[in-house]
């Protein structure tokens, strides 16, 4: 059994665990847009990078935790100054392609990306790969994948036609991790949400005494405390705020 | 030929073959690589054979076409034995004058001598040529000598010799041991110790594979395919020994289907090689099994990456996987697999045959052997050059490659391909090897090194890269594929004088990220041209930025065409060739360019005789 340190915790994993699994299961939060329990790794969208250490000497790396293996002697920092401006650079780049996200937008939210110095492309799909490992490791289809290289790989079908394998089930469009829309707030949409900050939060004072059906914006959950004559009323919002609020 | 059953039978064949040859018999050896091919070698050839049989001397003159000298500029190459006469530019008119003076005594043809460009000398023997001096050709050595097409020559120069020792007195653990000692470190570009690769792979159980990688895709480079193509037999020694080693039944030579000579010439060599005994089941009867199958590569530069060449191999999309599993765990169809470079393999006979401590010797402490480099670009000698590990760059350019050309001065030095780095002038006495050359924001790669003179635009060069590795990022990983993008975005914009100073701080935080977080190597090194750059030619970036200036006058966007007009003589050449109609001015009177209509092509700059035509760069570019 494996015995690694992560984030000064000593931890004992089974053979074959990840290190994105031991860290989860301790708790420690590490990003990702690519990593699905139920699918294989692709460590393609590197959010989740960890600075990595093998023993006590030798120099660190940034390695992609969903693949990475845990074994004996790893030292990992998954918060450490380098992971957080490698994980701003990156969200940064995201926020740059998918602007519309609402995944991405919360994430820039929450690791503190405050601007956006790209202009914004709106290619939309950021070819995590998830819908078509979940096609094919899940659905036993296969009828989707990658084509092209490069700048023009993208998700495909097979010649631009629907294989008779795609049983329509959508499964594809379940685990997109960015087909969801973001919060088109009162104040003109800019490449990075933020946060109606200057505004009173939009669906906190629309849906007043109902539930909101979106989940609340990071951004919005972060401009709701410096506004105290908001009121917050539905159950998620408070566990999240319940820290501030009194 | 029946199969050689044992060391024995193959040293009785060597010293046949010895026996059978008469040292003195003239022979003309013409270089029928890549380049000499280009150059008319195959005419040359003709005209030999032609010439020879006109005067009846087929049967006393041997005719040979060999693998690739290296001094590629001045091919056609032929050389003259057993004189050693060496002959540059070679045409196929030449053949009977070259013929007659071996028929008469063998007086050299003047007129077909190296003629050293400083003293104006004529020079005789390929190693009094001044690019050759400075060499030490341990693995090319031999590519002028034999014919790559028969196994017989690879044999009469002392080949397979090295298998030979390796199957009758070493064991594997002794062979892993001499590698090891010898220090060679991989010839692919990351400089991983070739031992220590070896060592880790047979500690994980068999099956294992080896892998031999000529995925050669650095503009510029060629020195994988001029080692298949010249010496192919080298290579299959190298991997039958590394096969003894690591008790390898199974191994693949993968080659860029761009390379149909490599293809042709390694396939010949594995078939001769096989049927002599030297492949196959029960090699030299020692009851040793291998084959070597060649797979053809379709052309992604991203599969020299050894775990993308690995996917390509076993017929998935040439996409690399993220290390550990390291191949030597985990490589081909899930097994270990030792993967190294042509040039890499091709070293392993040369320290069985001289010994690890030999091989040691030569080159600086941490980096041994010898390192193979294409020399291109602004220079003068362009052709392969193999140097000892640790010779200056100032040895390299000025000594073996006879300085720029036109007198022009040196401004930076591109090494290791693409994603290698530009080293300024200043650091032109900086020994070449792996350590110093990382440290300087470069890296050995396999050995391509583009020379650039004052007219090259730093800033045009680091676009010119990060267009080539945009197409040729897989895509699969985020930063690499968007990093470049964006990154050739940036410069396009900075090329076009549309750029800001926050631009040069938004490529050094991607080019960051790109080292820091992308999955393979592609990725990890795609920022270095314009990281190093960006470190050592600033000021060029900022004259773009700032002033709207190219200093060396290439960006098209920021230089303007003027004519001086107490130079121009009125000749209406420059009107000829313009294409946008830009240039007015009667016949016998003074020119003048229309700004607004001049598309800055350069075609008048190149046709003016007087040079009155001048281009220029700064203020007075209009904004479009």
């Amino acid at each position: 059994m494996p015995k690694l340190t992560i984030n000064g915790i000593e931890v004992l994993v089974e053979k074959g665990v990840t290190v994105l699994e031991a860290a989860r299961f301790l708790g420690i939060p590490i990003p990702t847009l690519c990593h699905d329990d139920g699918l294989a790794p692709a460590s393609a969208c590197r959010l989740c990078v960890v600075e990595v250490r093998r023993g006590l000497e030798g120099r660190s790396k940034l390695l992609a935790a969903c693949s990475l293996p845990a074994e004996d002697e790893m030292v990992v920092h998954t918060n450490s100054a380098r992971v957080q401006r490698a994980r701003q650079l990156l969200i940064e780049l995201y926020v740059a392609t998918c602007p519309s996200s609402k995944r991405i937008q919360d994430l820039a939210s929450a690791y503190g990306v405050h601007e956006c110095r790209y202009e914004a492309e709106h290619e939309d799909c950021i070819q995590c790969g998830l819908c078509v490992r979940m096609c094919e490791q899940q659905m036993m289809a296969g009828a989707i994948g990658f084509a092209g290289r490069g700048a023009n790989r993208r998700v495909s079908r097979p010649f631009d036609m629907t294989d008779k394998r795609c049983r329509q089930c959508g499964a594809c469009l379940y685990i997109c991790p960015v087909c969801e829309l973001r919060c088109a707030g009162p104040a003109a949409e800019a490449t990075l949400c933020n946060g109606c900050l200057n505004f009173a939060p939009v669906c906190f004072q629309s849906y007043d005494d109902a539930m909101c059906f979106l989940d609340p914006c990071h951004a919005c959950e972060l401009a709701g405390p410096l506004r105290p004559d908001v009121k917050i009323k539905t159950r998620a919002r408070a566990t999240v705020l319940s820290g501030e609020k009194q | 030929m029946p199969r050689l059953k044992s060391v024995e039978e193959l040293e009785s064949l060597r010293a046949e073959l010895r026996a059978a040859r008469d040292p003195k018999r003239p022979c003309l050896t013409v270089c029928a690589g890549s380049g000499c091919t280009a150059a008319g070698a195959h005419d040359v050839l003709a005209g030999l054979r032609r010439a020879l049989a006109k005067h009846g001397l087929q049967d006393a003159i041997d005719v040979k076409s060999t693998g690739c000298h290296g001094f590629c500029e001045r091919g056609p190459l032929m050389i003259v034995w057993p004189e050693g006469t060496f002959y540059n530019q070679v045409t196929a008119n030449d053949a009977a004058a070259i013929v007659a003076s071996v028929s008469n005594g063998h007086v050299p043809v003047e007129k077909l001598l190296y003629r050293d460009p400083v003293s104006g000398k004529r020079v005789i023997r390929e190693e009094e040529v001044p690019f050759y001096a400075r060499q030490q050709r341990v693995l090319f050595g031999n590519n002028g000598r034999i014919d790559p097409k028969d196994i017989k020559d690879y044999l009469h120069v002392g080949g397979y010799a090295a298998l030979a020792r390796v199957l009758s007195t070493m064991s594997p653990e002794q062979i892993v041991d001499a590698v090891t000692r010898s220090g060679l470190r991989g010839r692919g570009g990351a400089g991983f110790p070739t031992g220590l690769k070896w060592k880790l792979c047979r500690e994980n159980p068999a099956p294992r594979y080896l892998i031999c990688n000529g995925d050669e895709g650095d503009p510029g480079a060629f020195m994988d395919r001029s080692l298949l193509e010249g010496n192919p037999h080298s290579v299959a020694e190298g991997m039958i020994i590394g096969a003894f080693a690591l008790g390898v039944q199974e191994a693949y030579v993968y080659v860029r289907a761009e390379y149909p000579l490599a293809c042709e010439h390694l396939r010949a060599a594995i078939d001769q090689a096989e049927e002599y005994g030297l492949l196959g089941d029960d090699i030299l009867g020692t009851g040793m099994k291998l084959r070597i199958h060649l797979v053809k590569g379709a052309g992604a530069f991203v599969c020299g990456e050894e775990t993308a060449l690995i996917a390509s191999l076993e017929g998935r999309v040439g996409e690399p996987h993220p290390r550990p599993p390291y191949p030597a765990q985990k490589g081909l169809w899930g097994r270990p697999t030792v993967i190294n470079n042509v040039k890499t393999w091709a070293s392993v006979p040369v320290i069985i045959n001289w010994g690890p401590d030999w091989y040691a010797g030569i080159g600086t402490e941490k980096s041994k052997g010898t390192m193979v480099f294409s020399l291109v670009g602004k220079i003068n000698n362009t052709g392969l050059v193999e140097v000892p590990m640790g010779i200056t760059l100032r040895e390299m350019i000025y000594d073996i490659g006879g300085g720029i050309p036109g007198g022009k001065a040196l401004k930076a030095i591109q090494i290791g391909g693409p994603s290698g780095g530009c080293i300024p002038a200043d650091l032109i006495d900086l020994p070449i090897d792996y350590e110093r050359l990382t440290e300087a924001g470069s890296m050995m790669g396999s050995g391509g090194m583009v020379v650039m003179d004052e007219t090259t635009c730093m800033v045009d060069i680091a676009r010119y890269f990060m267009e080539f590795l945009e197409d040729e990022s897989c895509g699969q990983c985020f930063p690499c594929r968007k990093g470049t993008q964006r990154m050739r975005q940036i410069l396009t914009r900075i090329c076009a004088g549309n750029g800001t100073e926050d631009d040069l701080l938004l490529l050094e935080d991607l080019g960051w990220l790109m080292k820091q977080a992308s999955l393979c190597a592609l990725g990890q090194t795609a920022a270095n041209p314009v990281l190093t750059t960006l470190r050592y030619f600033r000021d060029e970036y900022l004259a773009h930025i700032r002033e709207r200036r190219c200093p060396a006058k290439v960006c098209r966007e920021l230089i303007f065409y003027e004519i001086e007009p107490t130079l121009c003589d009125g000749c209406h050449a420059c009107v000829r060739v313009c294409a946008g109609d830009a240039i007015l001015g009667e016949k016998e009177a003074i020119h003048t360019i229309d700004r607004a209509k001049c598309t800055r092509c350069g075609a008048c700059l190149e046709v003016c005789q007087p040079r009155a035509v001048r281009a220029g760069t700064g203020e007075l570019v209009c904004r479009n």
